[in-house]
Parts: C-alpha cells; sequence; structure tokens
C-alpha cells in the first residue's frame, strides 16, 4: 500500500509542478463523489462479511482536464490516484472482514467456554442423579419382590400344613362312618323308620 | 450489527494534509451535500479537537463506508483511533508524502498482532 500511495504522490507533484497549486481549485470542484464503493454480502462459513466494491460514476469533471497547460497530466494523476484508492478499497474490505471475524472468535470462544465449564457438568450431574435413582428403584423393586416371594412361600406352606390337617381329620371321619356300614346317605335318615 | 446500514454506505472519507486531500479528491471521492463535506484539510495550525470532532462526526455518519486517515494526523488523535472498535466505516491509515508507512504505528495491525500473539 505504501508503494501505491508513493506513487500517486509524485504523480501529484508532477501536476502541480506543470500547473501549479491545484487543490484549491479541486477542493472547489468536490460536489459530488464520482468514486463510490459498492457494498456486498459474502458468507464465509456460517459469517456474513461485507465486501467493497469499487463503483465509479461518470462524472461532471471534465472542467478540471482542461486546466490550462497541465490538462493531460492532472489527467493521469488522476488516474493515478484512482488506482491507489481502488488498492485502498480491496485494504478496508480485508480490514473490516478481519474486525468481524475477530468479534465472532471471540463470541464463539466465550460460548465453547460456557458450555465446556457451565453446561457440561450440569447435565453430567443430571445423568448421575437419574442413574442413582434408576438404582434405588431397582433395588427397591428387587427387594419388594424378595419379600412378596417370602410371604407367598409362607403362605403357601401355612396353607399346605392346613390342607394337611384337614385331610387327616377327614380320613378319620371317613372311617368312622365307613365303619357304621351301608353308606352314609342311609344312616342319616331317621333311625325311627324301620322296614 | 444492523445489515441494511452498510447497503447504503458507499462515500469515502478522507482526514489528512492537503496534498492527500486532493489528490484523494482528484480521483472523486469528494462529495459535498448541504455544505457538509466529507473531507478535512488538516494542517500544522489545525487543533487537535477540530480533528477530534471531523471524525466522531464522520464515523457516524450513515452513508460513509471508508474513512481514509493520514497516519501523522492519526497519530494526534491515537486515544481515539485506538478506541475505534466499529466495522463500520472501515478506518485505514494511509501515508503522506512526508510520513512514510510505518505499519508499528497501525492500530489496526496492532490489534491483529495482539490476536496471532495470544
Amino acid at each position: 500500500m505504501g508503494r501505491v500511495m508513493q506513487l500517486a504522490s509524485f504523480s501529484l507533484a508532477e501536476v502541480t509542478y506543470a500547473t501549479g497549486d491545484i487543490s484549491y481549485l479541486v477542493q472547489e470542484q468536490a460536489k459530488s463523489a464520482t468514486f463510490k464503493v459498492k457494498a456486498k454480502q459474502d458468507n464465509v462459513s456460517g459469517v456474513i462479511l461485507p465486501a467493497f466494491e469499487v463503483d465509479r460514476v461518470q462524472g461532471s469533471d471534465f472542467n478540471l482536464t482542461g486546466l490550462g497547460r497541465g490538462g493531460q497530466q492532472v489527467l493521469r494523476s488522476k488516474e493515478v490516484y484512482a488506482k491507489a484508492v481502488e488498492t485502498l478499497v480491496e485494504l478496508a474490505s480485508l480490514q473490516t472482514a478481519f474486525t468481524i471475524l475477530d468479534e465472532v472468535i471471540r463470541a464463539t470462544n466465550r460460548r465453547v467456554n460456557a458450555i465446556e465449564h457451565v453446561i457440561i457438568p450440569r447435565l453430567d450431574n443430571t445423568i448421575k442423579y437419574i442413574a442413582s435413582e434408576l438404582d434405588e428403584m431397582d433395588r427397591e423393586e428387587f427387594f419388594r419382590l424378595k419379600k412378596v416371594q417370602g410371604k407367598k412361600k409362607r403362605d403357601a406352606e401355612a396353607s399346605e400344613a392346613l390342607r394337611k390337617a384337614a385331610a387327616e381329620r377327614y380320613i378319620e371321619v371317613e372311617d368312622i362312618q365307613i365303619g357304621g356300614g351301608g353308606g352314609d346317605l342311609i344312616d342319616t335318615k331317621d333311625e325311627d323308620i324301620i322296614f | 450489527m444492523a445489515t441494511t446500514s452498510f447497503k447504503d454506505r458507499n462515500l469515502l472519507a478522507v482526514i489528512g494534509d492537503e496534498d492527500s486531500v486532493t489528490g484523494m479528491l482528484l480521483a472523486g471521492i469528494g462529495h459535498v451535500e448541504h455544505q457538509k463535506k466529507n473531507f478535512l484539510i488538516v494542517d500544522s495550525k489545525t487543533q487537535v479537537s477540530t480533528i477530534e470532532a471531523a471524525f466522531q462526526e464522520f464515523t457516524e455518519r450513515k452513508d460513509i463506508a471508508i474513512l481514509l486517515i493520514n497516519q501523522h494526523v492519526a497519530e494526534k488523535i491515537r486515544p481515539t483511533v485506538d478506541k475505534y472498535q466499529q466495522a463500520f466505516p472501515a478506518l485505514l491509515e494511509i501515508p503522506s508524502k512526508d510520513h512514510p508507512y510505518d505499519p508499528s504505528k497501525d492500530s489496526v495491525l496492532k490489534r491483529v498482532q495482539k490476536l496471532f500473539g495470544d
């Protein structure tokens, strides 16, 4: 950039040498910019970057070119300066791109740090808590199951014992009845009735 | 960052010594609207406060995309320039005839070094 500006300054010096000081005239001439920049947007990995494009409008500065003897010098100097400004525009685009990317990188770093040191430990704790609760419930269920099984077994044993006792008594009763002859049914009829 | 703001920005502004400004105006960046110019000529008699005021004004205007400033002029308002963090307008330090370009003094390059340093 330094080089390009130097070239431009030299050309201006030439003009001044040839025409005399034109700075006042040039300042008066500046009414509407013929050199503008258009902004366009580039998308770089998700970041919208502005870039500047040179936009030259045909201007009404023909009065400058007829400056005394130096008309052509002035024109040449204008061209050199125009090229210098184009280089500057490109440099400015890079600079803005850099500034924006700088901010984005900083913000992303902060987000990464926050996630790494805050969000992930929190989620880890939640996971551990849930896992431990599930284990606890599992153990409780297991314990309950064992209890129920034990009770069932006891119940089964108790009813078995009851059944056995009832069965033995029944057999005794049967024995007595069978020993009495006939069937039970006949015997239960009225004993008064004699055939 | 408002995306509409830079679509309307299409002018360049200059703050510098007479020769630099003349050259820029020759290229065609000069724009005068309602008595407001987009350039400021700084010489040895100009007050620092004037330069500062112009700097503030140019950075607040919505139609300026790039602000060119001579490096020795930037030196005079170095703290203001170093504090400048906006993306728009893009601030560019240019050398002048008597002061060749010194990259160690450029505020943007200093930020670049800081970023690459860490």
